[in-house]
């Protein structure tokens, strides 16, 4: 079995490290010094060695992603950090942040220094009250001890809304105003916030920054399966699984050793059905799947992606068409409504979806959901249209059969489902606006 | 300006301070506010608009995007329960229909006496450790519906 390597949330396998003293006892900030020692351009110069990259689902090379921005332009870098982690399943930044918040700092500290920028924003989502806690904590002892070295580091929380994860949304929530995509191009690096070239990076991968510059980049890239997925990732292990929560394992462990080796396997004697490995947004595996190694080459050969690293893990109990459902629900609540195919096509999905389950629907409308999960895809600003087709589409390809039987003779759960009339937040409550504003 | 407002005046001014662009400053500014009035009435967006050199409407605008802001009255205590996939999976509408049981109402709604609003909530993102209900903002973790009625006893005695 592969053991846990602890490289991003190294010093906490006993517990979290919530005091300088404890996180420069374990040799926090030595990167920080060493990096501080080197030219900016080196420092880039390793991540891209290192083969990192971005942990908070798009996997882009964070090297490549540091090299494009503007140079001489005359206005301030920025360096944004998404800690507005939303994606279901994935609870890893939360970690990271509420047991190592010194070393998230630490490679924020570091990739300021690479790219030249004296100004950090770091957008932690509304939600995490603790976390945010954590970190300003963090940020005083820091600031306190003269760490800084002239860099503003901003905590800016988010108010509870997915698409903030998306860095142009991200970025317009920054500036104050609805969090809604932008069209790219211009990208970040060339017109990021305030119109200044920015980067903005995962927690995951800024905090994976330390270790890299600790180690030097090529050493850092034989961890795990270069030169594709070097390093590790922190995977959340949720669902149906008898241990859930973050392990940090090598890419390249396979969704088996994950599943029953670290997380104990299926609880109460069920049977695995299927797997979501990389957050609700990708396709779904199936039980006879479990050979895949979570690295990116091999989840996009058998049909999906590591995504955010984060694995559902669904017992036969579940109903797939209600599995459907719920996730399409997830995503009309939280689409922006910028773009027409995914503000109209996730309602149609969820439409088609509970005629589907409630048995109401005709034979056509199997092939009327595909339809508009084929008018989603690849057709709106951002991938949030995507993240709801995608997986969606796969349900129905890889369990045909199920949602044929509910077009013929109703659920096959006969109301025994795991997920049978979970109440999503889109069925529950509108955002009523307020009777009247003063002028 | 009352002695209230003046403070909340003054402490949205600290944090405009911290960006570059003063816009930056909206959502903390609003949450300033629903900390100190409860909620978002038509008075807090004047007051929050004037302190940002806003209008009222545009930080509606900006308010009615996000969820965690209230644009109506809630309870004193709010509990809100996640019911995506990986809660849903683990029993969290048991959690939320037990919820429901011991407060005598359905989510959405808030205790006639003012006291506790119930709602669901997409992924808090504890997954591993379903169900997540958020009390007051605080994470309890791995609950099930047997943990239900002494979190309701807490919150009616506190």
């Amino acid at each position: 079995m592969a053991a846990e390597q602890f490289v991003v949330l190294a010093g906490a396998e006993e517990g979290p490290v919530l005091t300088l003293d404890g996180y420069r006892a374990a040799g926090g900030f030595e990167a920080l010094a060493t990096a501080r020692a080197m030219e900016p351009a080196k420092v880039v110069q390793e991540i891209l060695d290192s083969g990192l990259r971005g942990r908070g689902g798009a996997f882009f090379p964070t090297g490549r992603k540091a090299s494009f921005l503007g140079q001489e332009t005359g206005k301030p870098t920025y360096l944004v950090v998404n800690a507005d982690e939303s994606e279901p399943g994935t609870f890893k930044d939360r970690e990271i942040m509420f047991s190592v918040p010194f070393r998230l700092i630490e490679g924020c500290l570091i990739t300021a220094h690479a790219i030249g920028s004296d100004r950090v924003f770091i957008y932690i989502r509304g939600e995490y009250l603790h976390e945010f806690e954590v970190l300003r904590d963090a940020l005083e002892e820091v600031h306190g001890a003269g760490l800084l070295g002239g860099v503003t580091i901003v905590l800016h929380r988010g108010a509870g809304a997915y698409i903030c994860g998306e860095e142009t949304a991200l970025l317009e929530s920054l500036e104050g105003k609805r969090g809604q995509p932008r069209t790219k191009p211009p990208f970040p690096a060339v017109a990021g916030l305030y119109a200044s070239p920015s980067l903005i990076n995962n927690v995951e991968t800024i905090a994976t920054v330390p270790k890299i510059v600790e180690l030097g980049g090529a050493e850092y890239a034989k961890i795990g399966v270069p030169p594709d997925s070097s390093g590790t990732r922190v995977f959340s292990l949720s669902g149906n699984v008898v241990n859930g929560g973050n392990y940090e394992l090598p890419m390249g462990v396979t969704l088996r050793e994950l599943i029953y080796e670290h997380g104990g396997g299926i609880p109460d004697g069920r049977q695995l059905k299927a797997v979501i490995p990389g957050g609700s947004s990708v396709p779904v595996l199936t039980a006879d799947q479990l050979d895949v190694p979570l690295d990116a080459t091999s989840m996009a050969e058998a049909g999906s992606m590591l995504g955010s690293g984060a694995i559902i893990v669904i017992d036969d109990r579940c109903c797939m068409v209600q599995l459907g459902l719920r996730v399409a629900q997830f995503y009309m609540h939280e689409s922006c409504g910028k773009c027409t195919p995914c503000r109209e096509g996730t309602r149609w999905m969820v439409q088609i979806l509970r005629s589907i389950e409630e048995g109401t629907a005709s034979q056509g409308d199997l092939d009327l959901l595909l339809d508009v999960c084929d008018r989603i895809l690849g057709k709106c600003l951002c991938p949030l249209g995507d993240a709801a087709a995608m997986p969606v589409a796969s349900y129905v390809d890889k369990f045909r059969a199920e949602f044929q039987e509910h077009l013929d003779s109703g659920c096959p759960m006969h109301g025994e489902s795991s997920l049978e009339h979970v109440l999503a937040p889109v069925d529950q409550h509108t955002h009523a606006p307020v009777a009247e504003v003063p002028a | 300006m009352s002695a209230q407002e003046r403070d909340l005046y003054d402490e949205i001014q600290k944090v405009r301070a911290l960006y570059p662009v003063s816009r930056s400053a909206t959502l903390p500014a609003l949450r300033l506010a629903q900390e100190r009035y409860g909620w978002l009435s038509p008075e807090a967006f004047r007051e929050v608009a004037e302190a940002l050199d806003e209008t009222p409407a545009y930080c509606l605008a900006v308010a009615s995007f996000y969820d965690m802001y209230h644009l109506k009255p809630i309870g004193r205590h709010l509990v809100e329960v996640c019911t995506n996939v990986s809660c849903a999976l683990v029993g969290a509408q048991q959690v939320l229909e037990a919820f429901e049981s011991e407060l005598g109402m359905r989510a959405g709604e808030t205790t006639e006496d003012g006291e506790v609003t119930l709602r669901t909530v997409e992924c808090a993102g504890g997954c591993g450790w379903g169900t997540v209900v958020a009390v007051d903002h605080r994470y309890r973790e791995r609950l099930t519906a047997a943990d239900v009625p002494a979190i309701v006893e807490e919150l009616r005695g506190g």
